[in-house]
């Protein structure tokens, strides 16, 4: 009887209920959209222009053309940051991925503390990249951790100070980042793992394939869409890296081990070259739009 | 020396026993099939001759050879899965050809093995798709020709027809019995529709509780099943069962006298005294003018034949009678069957009696 009511009351109102209905989730979402139109595609946008301008401290809406784009290709320190982001990402992805993957497939061997192992490779990833950049410094750092340990214990020629060694210290931003990811890329894996039907595994070896070659021939190749989405997170995190290593080395010695996105900072907010600065980013957004684009209009046209 | 005999063998997992003690001799060129409930045992042996899992204790031998311990690869058997188990990275030209590859077959032979073994199934139109491409029907060729282009001593089925729906199950169940025919390969085939295993087998092994309840070729597990277990579970409808009592002239169930002929009298005179299942397959119940009377409850017409739930004094019974019945639900009718079609097992080992 109150459901008959209810019906009656919803008709006589319903050109307002209805229009009401049509509109609350255009309302409810239009702020979010706003925000999000005026905060990342319109800074987007303001940062595109200040990196044709001629800003140094503040911004300076004085047109100049490229100029900015010339003098940063013109930047030594620049040309490190990208050598360092080239050898930073090579081996962040490729590491991260290799170590990954073999901690996916010994984890895949029906081991009996399954469930405790995996949540330990995954806990670094909890982490925050400030946390594990400290702490790393703190592991690296010769007066403090590894180097002093082993000097303690009583191999006085251990030597182990690529953190303040400007040729290797990007290898410990290395070491860091891929501690961090290396679990959360293990769990992509095993989950694409999992996924692979038993009995393919056992139709192998009757057909005669050893465990190597399995894995080789048949399970690497059937992860294939898992690799890809693997490589598109490590690469967009590779590219945006600036926490780690803001805290592991602050880009120092020097400028050793900058990367674009401490150059960027470092231009725009410490040494007053906002339209350099500009410059860079946009040349970073860009990179990572060169990686994505591809990747969604595949997956969107995929869909299809 | 048979094709495959299996001796004794025992599996056990963390204690509980799972296969207690199964001895097969199986000759060559013949079809064998395990049939069983779930949990019956029936894939572990299996996974036992193909070498994917080991016994307990027990020896598999293959071809005169003791394979025990020997590696899947190295038995020269090839398995057909329920899940088809194709390799879907590669092509069906690809996954017929992937045992061969491992074998070190030399490229212009596997290309031949390939198309010998596409002109066999009808899949030549396929190769070049990729197992996601195809229907359960060509999954199902594709994962028998991947079986046949390696002609091993032993083909091994891991009821290979349960993901099929019914009308391709029939297609596909008459075709391997037309391979099995042409290729005349030993063969063991793990089921659990008693139908497959019926059609298919020259001879059924009926699994229970991890033991073989008996051994026999079709007709015999028709028509002589060895135990209760067995007669309930081959045969659809099942057969029916009533708890007869010894009385002066034989048998009787709730004062109703129940025919038995000279040779099931001797085999219950011999017998331990107490009661007896007295078991009729419905197909031969049949409707008459006098016999046991009981009331029509329900009707299953199946085109052909008509399944018949009669309640009688002895119990519910079903009847399978050929084509439809006058008799309406509710109606009084008089069940007769002749003493030969009668099975008797003990109820206490639930062992056939006569």
């Amino acid at each position: 009887m109150t459901a008959g009511a209810g019906t009656a009351v919803a008709r006589s109102a319903e050109p307002f209920g209805a229009r009401l209905a049509r509109w609350v989730p255009k309302l409810v979402l239009a702020p979010s959209f706003v925000l999000a139109f005026l905060f990342i595609y319109g800074l987007m946008a303001w940062n595109g222009y200040l990196s044709l301008s001629a800003s140094r401290l503040l911004p300076n809406y004085e047109f100049v053309g490229i100029e900015q784009y010339q003098r940063l290709f013109e930047s030594e320190r620049w040309w490190v940051a990208l050598t360092n982001l080239g050898i930073f990402g090579g081996l962040f992805i490729g590491c991260g991925m290799t170590i990954g993957l073999l901690l996916a497939i010994l984890l895949d061997q029906k081991i009996r503390v399954e469930g405790v192992l995996r949540t330990i490779y995954l806990y670094p990833m909890a982490l925050s990249f400030i946390v594990t950049g400290t702490a790393w410094k703190w592991i690296l750092n010769p007066g403090l951790g590894l180097e002093k340990l082993a000097h303690e214990w009583g191999f006085a020629g251990f030597s182990f100070d690529w953190l303040i060694n400007p040729d290797r210290a990007i290898y410990t931003i290395v070491i860091a980042g891929v501690w961090q990811s290396a679990g959360f890329v293990m769990a992509l894996f095993l989950a694409g793992l999992r996924g692979i039907d038993d009995s393919i595994l056992k139709a192998a070896q009757i057909d005669g394939a050893s465990l190597p070659r399995i894995y080789w021939r048949i399970i690497i190749p059937c992860l294939r869409p898992v690799f890809f989405s693997t490589l598109m997170v490590l690469s967009h995190l590779a590219i945006k890296s600036f926490d780690l290593v803001m805290a592991l080395t602050a880009g120092g010695p020097g400028f050793a081990t900058d990367v674009p996105a401490t150059f960027m900072y470092t231009m725009a907010f410490s040494r007053g070259q906002i339209g350099l600065g500009a410059a860079s980013a946009t040349i970073m957004l860009a990179t990572v739009a060169a990686i994505v684009v591809p990747y969604l209009y595949s997956e969107l046209r995929g869909r299809r | 020396m048979g094709a495959l005999s299996i001796r004794d063998v025992r599996r056990s997992y963390g204690g509980i026993e799972i296969l207690k003690g199964i001895d097969v001799e199986v000759e060559a060129g013949e079809f064998l099939i395990l049939v069983g409930p779930s949990g019956c045992g029936k894939s572990t042996l299996l996974n036992i001759i193909a070498g994917l899992d080991a016994p307990t204790t027990g020896t598999v031998h293959i071809a005169g050879r003791d394979v025990t311990r020997a590696l899947p690869k190295d038995r020269d058997i090839a398995m057909v899965f329920q899940s088809y188990a194709l390799y879907p990275n590669m092509n069906v030209a690809g996954n017929i050809s992937f045992g061969l590859e491992m074998r070190n077959v030399p490229r212009d032979q596997r290309e031949a093995a390939v198309q010998r073994v596409a002109k066999m199934l009808q899949i030549e139109h396929l190769l070049d798709r990729k197992p996601g491409q195809l229907s359960g029907g060509q999954r199902q060729r594709v994962a028998m020709g991947r079986a046949l282009a390696r002609d091993p001593v032993l083909f091994l089925f891991d009821e290979p027809l349960s993901n099929l729906d019914a009308k391709l199950r029939v297609e596909m169940r008459a075709e391997i019995k037309q391979l099995h025919r042409a290729a005349q390969v030993t063969t063991v085939y793990v089921t659990h529709d008693q139908v497959e295993a019926m059609t298919l087998g020259d001879r059924i092994a009926v699994m229970k509780g991890g033991l073989i309840e008996q051994l026999g070729t079709p007709d015999d597990i028709y028509d002589r099943p060895a135990t209760r277990f067995v007669a309930e579970f081959i045969g659809s409808p099942a057969m029916n069962m009533i708890v007869a009592e010894r009385s002066p002239a034989g048998l009787a169930a709730q004062g109703f006298d129940l025919v038995l002929d000279d040779g099931q009298r001797r085999a219950l005179s011999a017998g331990a005294p107490g009661p007896v299942l007295y078991g009729l397959r419905p197909e031969s119940l049949s409707f008459g003018d006098a016999g046991l009377p009981g009331t029509v409850t329900m009707l299953e017409p199946t085109g052909p034949e008509t399944y018949a739930l009669v309640d009688t004094a002895v119990g519910k019974l079903t009847a399978r009678v050929p084509g439809r019945l006058h008799q309406a639900i509710g109606a009084p009718v008089a069940l007769r069957w002749s003493a030969a079609d009668v099975h008797l097992f003990d109820t206490r080992t639930e062992q056939r009696l006569a």
